[in-house]
């Protein structure tokens, strides 16, 4: 189910062009940028203070989808917050657009958030007016004209497919439905970021789907830049160009999707992507398995396929070219910012020197692989 | 019974009527905005005034706690300085719009209160000033509850201007008690009592039927 979801939004999606961390951060006048923001809240009357975030340091690089994922409670709502002022960093800077944020007052302030649109998990429609009402609020806000009003929400309302419900309350709607109402809203006023507070995540697999793939197209027709947060893998490995993993109110991994979900070095980043294709070993396998060879054992082997390398039969190539018997136990390939990745345990029938010279030809084709036990 | 006693009642339910409608909508003219002050200047909310909050609340508190007919008696003077007279039915009106505004705001309050912050959250994500977020939010989303907390309102009024006959209110309560119960005419209470029956249905299914005109929450169709 969830490979079809990714993709099915993958295969609407471009080939996302792989941007390393360094030109990540090179990035010339990005759309958002943090700076060493912290945030501390006091908490209750003993006046403790709860850390929030930490030291952050995030570029949101302009037209890109940028995915921040975190368990909740990790701070991504409070982080979010920060660039549309809805908090204040207690240190640091936020720039949007070039423009430090916390550095604004309340009535300019106002101004450049007509310039965010912002969507929620919980759509946060009024339920006193119609879809047609809802999509036209920030414009009532901007204090537009009524027949302006009435030119700019009829295409919106095609955008998202929901002509035909103009009329309807936000009860009448299914949660896509509503969902789709808010995204109307927040693109209402022709912003340059869009915010995406969790916007999937009250929704079923099919309809996120729908919803990501909606998002996807306004970040690629519109030239928007999406920043969302998320605490599912799903959303960020569909449509995210840039990922940032927090925990405990700290950035601890950040870069191109493709190389954070690959690489998975930190333990969050790996929590995480508990979901992620062939990255558990199969309970008959680890019953078995010991950490030392013993005579007569087989070698378990987790080889991780990367980008254009899953699609060539390397395995195939090691029985015909070096002799080694390969068995296959487990795995899968999964599909990552629009670029295959896949993992396999295979069991090998050989001894060391030959299990080396096979680990040798994997490598110089780009294949990495690593032992992770042994079975009799 | 006879043409006279039932142009008394007709004499007497008029004066009923004009007091509930004349406290009952300067009551809500300021009842009203005070409720929504009062359900968003707590500490880190739209207006955020929290010791005026507090006074206020207290306030609010102190009017409701004490008996009607104790506060008709207590602000004579004020009554005599609004009115120009302390007796008769305008002057009754006095006490009673007295009386409704705590009764409205913290009735409104609740309502204000029970909109999702969400919505709230989301208006100020797109800009809206305060007052924005009071008229085209809050107020809008509070229509239901709004539209049951006056109706309440109506309803209790009916009630405490029985009790006006104390400084020569009139109405229909100073009528069943000066006819019905001192000069023992029962016939004359029962009318009173079934004719207070009658407007307080009216006034309750009207009130109803706009609350649910109103309420778009979840009456899919």
């Amino acid at each position: 189910m969830n490979m079809a979801v990714i993709r099915d939004a993958a295969t609407s999606a471009p080939q996302v062009l792989p941007v390393d961390k360094a030109t990540m951060s090179r990035t010339t006048n990005p759309m958002v940028a943090f700076e060493r923001v912290s945030k501390r809240f006091a908490a209750g009357k003993t006046g403790a203070e709860v850390v929030a975030l930490d030291d952050i340091e995030l570029v949101v690089p302009r037209g890109s989808v940028t995915g921040i994922i975190g368990r909740s409670g990790a701070g991504k709502s409070t982080l979010i917050r920060l660039v549309n002022g809805l908090e204040k960093p207690s240190s640091g800077r936020v720039l949007v657009d070039g423009v430090d944020i916390s550095g604004v007052d309340e009535k300019n302030l106002r101004a450049v958030r007509r310039s965010i649109g912002m969507i929620f998990q919980h759509f946060n429609l009024l339920s006193s007016r119609t879809a047609f009402g809802n999509v036209a609020l920030p414009l009532e806000i901007a204090g537009m004209g009524k027949q302006d009003i009435e030119n700019r929400v009829g295409p919106l309302l095609d955008l998202v497919g929901l002509a035909d419900k103009r009329g309807r309350y936000p009860s009448e709607l299914s949660g896509g439905q509503k969902q789709r109402i808010g995204i109307a809203r927040a693109l209402a006023t022709e912003p340059k970021l869009l915010l995406s507070d969790e916007a999937t995540s009250a929704l079923d697999p099919e309809t996120t789907r729908s919803i990501l793939a909606l998002l996807r197209t306004i970040n690629k027709e519109l030239g928007l830049t999406v920043l969302l947060i998320t605490h599912e893998m799903e959303v960020v490995k569909a449509i995210a160009d840039h990922v940032a993993v927090i925990d405990g109110g700290r950035i601890v991994e950040k870069g191109s999707t493709f190389d954070v979900f690959t690489g998975h070095t930190h333990e969050t980043t790996q929590a995480l992507l508990g979901g992620l294709a062939g990255m558990h070993l199969p309970e008959f396998l680890t019953s078995r398995m010991s950490p030392q060879p013993e005579p007569g054992s087989r070698t378990i082997l987790r080889v991780i396929f990367k980008g254009e390398n899953a699609t060539e039969p390397m395995l195939a190539r090691l029985g015909s070219e070096l002799g080694i018997e390969v068995n296959i136990m487990a795995g899968a390939v999964d599909e990552i910012a629009g670029r295959p990745f896949g993992m396999l345990v295979v069991s090998l029938r050989a001894d060391e020197v030959k299990i080396a010279a096979a680990r040798q030809f994997l490598a110089t084709h780009g294949l990495l692989s690593e032992v992770v036990g042994y079975v009799r | 019974m006879s043409a006279d006693i039932i142009a008394l009642i007709v004499k007497a339910t008029g004066q009923t009527l004009y007091m509930v409608a004349v406290a009952g909508l300067i009551g809500s003219l300021f009842g009203i905005p005070l409720g929504v002050f009062l359900a968003t200047s707590g500490r880190g909310e739209l207006f955020a005034a929290p010791w005026v909050n507090k006074v206020l609340g207290a306030i609010v508190n102190a009017t409701r706690s004490t008996p009607f007919i104790i506060l008709v008696v207590a602000i004579i003077p004020f009554t005599r300085l609004v009115a120009g007279t302390s007796i008769g039915t305008t002057a009754a009106i006095v006490p009673l719009t007295i009386a409704t505004i705590p009764f409205v705001a913290r009735l409104v309050e609740t309502a204000v209160r029970e909109v999702d912050p969400g919505l709230t959250e989301a208006a100020r994500a797109m800009g809206a000033s305060p007052m924005q977020i009071v008229f085209k939010v809050l107020l809008a989303e509070a229509r239901p509850g709004i539209a049951s907390a006056l109706t309440l309102t109506i309803v209790s009024l009916i009630g405490y201007a029985a009790m006006v006959g104390a400084i020569g209110g009139g109405g229909l309560g100073d009528l069943g008690i000066r006819y019905g119960y001192q000069r023992f005419m029962p016939d004359v209470m029962a009318v009173v009592v079934v004719v207070l029956i009658v407007l307080v249905q009216l006034v309750q299914s009207a009130g109803d039927r706009l609350a649910r005109q109103f309420d778009k929450r979840s009456r899919p169709r």
